[in-house]
């Protein structure tokens, strides 16, 4: 800070910023509910469990002085983590699950591209190379090792139209194959995250290659985050995300309390 | 003498509700025959093997030639009314409430004399026709009823509180994604439903049934899924209170035998959703239906659960669908037997497989939704607490009456 090179106190700083306001903590985490929205597949495949809460005891006959619940989940429900071993394309490479992850990834500076007014027009709106090269004209090239995030607000939407399920399939938007292998291959990201069920779009199986973000990000051992919220509350850059899943044996992703450290300007 | 049963005002708030009271209920073990025939909705009666004499009540031996072989049978629901009473202060709170009651001596076509519920407009040596119901405590009791097709038993309050009739009753359908509903919903409109409140589980999916209820009156789509405890908590809370009949549709069908691979995760979704999701709906519904088991002329009456006779038997190919239906059977009578503590009947419809898109290659016969609407309503107008529903499951009952180990044999080779 002011130009030392000396970092040794940089946490300190870092607190005394969190204490005075300058950086403010966001959450960008859906509250685990029981009517959360999961993913819909075909229902001749296996489905995901959805959410539940159940009560073991609050203050009575079951448990007189204490609240507790179970809790039960699919490990895609609610605002959560891929990991690349939930993706064909991931299933062979080094620490692709959540429990192997290396920590020090789940702290890492983001990216947030605003499409907000483009998904509003049209629901199955699609990211694009160029749309992305926009973006890095304005705000400046995409450095390695970033989260990129698409902020389409699909967030404040709730239940039916947020899974905006039509008899062909849902319609949500998300990106194309050409920026995703682009992100991953030219920019390096460290990952990528929608507001919606699914880095991919709704119609992303229609894709070439079908659902092209799990495709690109996990066989490059990148990571998801989806079903986030409060992206409108993130600068287009300059923001640290800290995204640290639970650590399952062998997961394939997990819920996750996903917060933002945003510096604010003044 | 008697008058129409007009749909009951508002309850008024100032006056305390009712609680339930019911008839004495111990009956012998051998009584209990009559319990089954009346759960069944038949009009059966003890009959001597040996000699072929009808008697009441059940005896171990037959009063004309002492054989011990007496087994229930089908018997003439037809008789004279040879005298008739009316208590007008019974000793029993149940009845003291409900007074007068009207009781005589029917003499029956197949020869024995008996003791029954009379509807009030039944004339000394009128022809009558006879029922065999279950009364509020569940115990068999007979009824006489004028033999003429014109007058409508229901304008006896006797009648109805043998009976769980949906006429001005308040309906939930707990599922209403499930095929019949559309078909339910008519049968209980045409009965005289007052409201019919349709659960829609995971309401972020499209209901696309929707406008097939637009402009039905008393039709009301609500959120419901039996898998939460926050969905049913809900329900419960706002019309725990104003439900007087529950038809429960929940089921789930997925094939799977129990060795093959990857069919223990959908065994254990069928679990939740076809036995554990009612036991839940039961958790927080249930009290209220008890507690009103005697609010006023159209009070809390019947839990209904659609089930299938594959709870009695295994389908073949699908043991975790039928597993889930048994125990969702077995959860069922301990239900009823707290229910009937408020004098609100449980009854179990058993079909064979039916028009359930799961259920697509299977060879028919099948119940369509029509058919098990009949039987729901049928089962609510006559009070029962047990029905089969279509040949599959009629077959399969006789089969396991006769050798349950043949059946089983039989459908494991199948």
């Amino acid at each position: 800070m002011e130009g030392k090179s000396d970092m040794s106190n940089v946490l300190e700083l870092l607190v005394g910023e969190l204490a005075s306001g300058a950086v403010e903590v966001v959450d960008l985490t859906f509250t685990l509910r029981e009517d959360s929205p999961v993913i819909v597949l075909p229902p001749e495949f296996g489905e995901s469990a959805p959410v539940r809460i159940e009560r073991i005891s609050r203050y009575d006959a079951s448990g007189p002085s204490w609240y507790w619940n179970n809790l039960s989940f699919g490990e895609h429900t609610g605002t959560h983590f891929d990991a690349p071993v939930h993706w064909f394309t991931g299933r062979d490479l080094p620490c692709n699950t959540v429990d192997t992850i290396p920590v020090g990834r789940m702290v890492a500076p983001v990216c947030v591209i605003d499409v907000s007014a483009e998904c509003a027009a049209d629901p199955d709106f699609l990211l694009t190379r160029a749309r992305v090269e926009a973006w890095e004209a304005e705000h400046g090239r995409i450095a390695a090792g970033h989260w990129v995030l698409m902020r389409s607000d699909w967030s404040k939407r709730s239940g039916l139209a947020y899974a905006n399920l039509g008899e062909d399939g849902a319609h949500t938007p998300g990106p194309d194959a050409e920026v995703m292998q682009w992100l991953v291959e030219e920019r390096d990201i460290l990952g990528f995250g929608t507001e919606t069920i699914g880095t991919d779009a709704g119609q992303g199986g229609h894709l070439v290659p079908p659902l092209p973000a799990h495709h690109f990000l996990h066989g490059a051992g990148r990571y998801g985050l989806q079903c986030l919220c409060g992206l409108d509350q993130l600068p287009p850059r300059g923001a640290v995300l800290m995204t640290a899943p639970l650590k399952i044996h062998e997961g394939s992703g997990s819920p996750l309390r996903v917060l933002a450290l945003v510096p604010r300007a003044g | 003498m008697t008058t129409p049963f007009e749909r009951p005002k508002r309850k008024d708030p100032l006056v305390r509700t009712e609680l339930p009271l019911t008839p004495p209920g111990g009956r012998s073990r051998a009584a209990h025959l009559l319990t089954r025939a009346a759960a069944r909705g038949q009009f059966a009666l003890p009959r001597c093997r040996a000699c072929g004499t009808v008697h009441f009540p059940v005896r171990d031996i037959c009063p004309n030639c002492l054989s011990t072989e007496i087994a229930m049978a089908p018997a003439a629901a037809a008789g004279t009314l040879l005298s008739r009473t009316q208590a007008e202060v019974p000793a029993l709170p149940y009845f003291r409430e409900r007074a007068p009651w009207h009781v005589g001596l029917v003499q029956l076509a197949d020869g024995p004399q008996v003791i029954a519920h009379l509807h009030p407009e039944v004339a000394v040596g009128a022809a009558v026709r006879m029922h065999l119901k279950l009364d509020k405590a569940g115990q068999a009791v007979l009824y006489a009823a004028p033999k003429t097709a014109e007058v409508d038993l229901m304008t006896d309050p006797k009648w109805r509180e043998m009976v769980a009739h949906p006429l001005h009753r308040r309906v939930l359908i707990t599922d209403a994604r499930h095929f019949a509903t559309p078909a339910i919903v008519k049968a209980l409109k045409a009965a005289g439903a007052r409201k019919i409140r349709l659960g829609v589980p995971e309401a972020w999916k499209p209901f696309r049934e929707a406008p097939l209820y637009d402009g039905i009156e008393g039709v009301e789509i609500l959120p419901l899924d039996l898998t939460s405890d926050r969905s049913v908590f809900d329900y419960a809370s706002d019309y725990g209170g104003t439900t007087e009949i529950v038809i429960n549709t929940a089921d789930r069908v997925r094939a799977g035998q129990t060795l093959q691979p990857g069919t223990l995760l959908p065994a254990q979704e069928m679990m939740e959703h076809i036995a554990f999701g009612p036991m839940r709906l039961a958790q927080a519904l249930a009290p209220a239906l008890i507690g009103r088991g005697a609010d006023g002329p159209a009070a809390a009456a019947a839990w209904v659960n659609l089930l299938s006779i594959h709870a009695l038997a295994p389908l073949p190919g699908h043991m975790g669908w039928s597993a889930a239906h048994a125990a969702a059977h077995a959860f069922s009578q301990g239900l009823r037997a707290e229910l009937l503590q408020g004098g609100v009947k449980l009854i179990n419809l058993y079909s064979g497989p039916t028009e359930d898109p799961w259920f697509q290659t299977m060879i028919p016969p099948k119940v369509n939704g029509a058919a098990l609407a009949r039987g729901i309503v049928k089962a609510l107008t006559e009070g029962l607490e047990e029905l089969d529903i279509g040949p599959v499951a009629q077959e399969l009952r006789e089969r396991l009456d006769a050798n349950p180990k043949a059946v089983e044999r039989e459908l494991g080779q199948s």
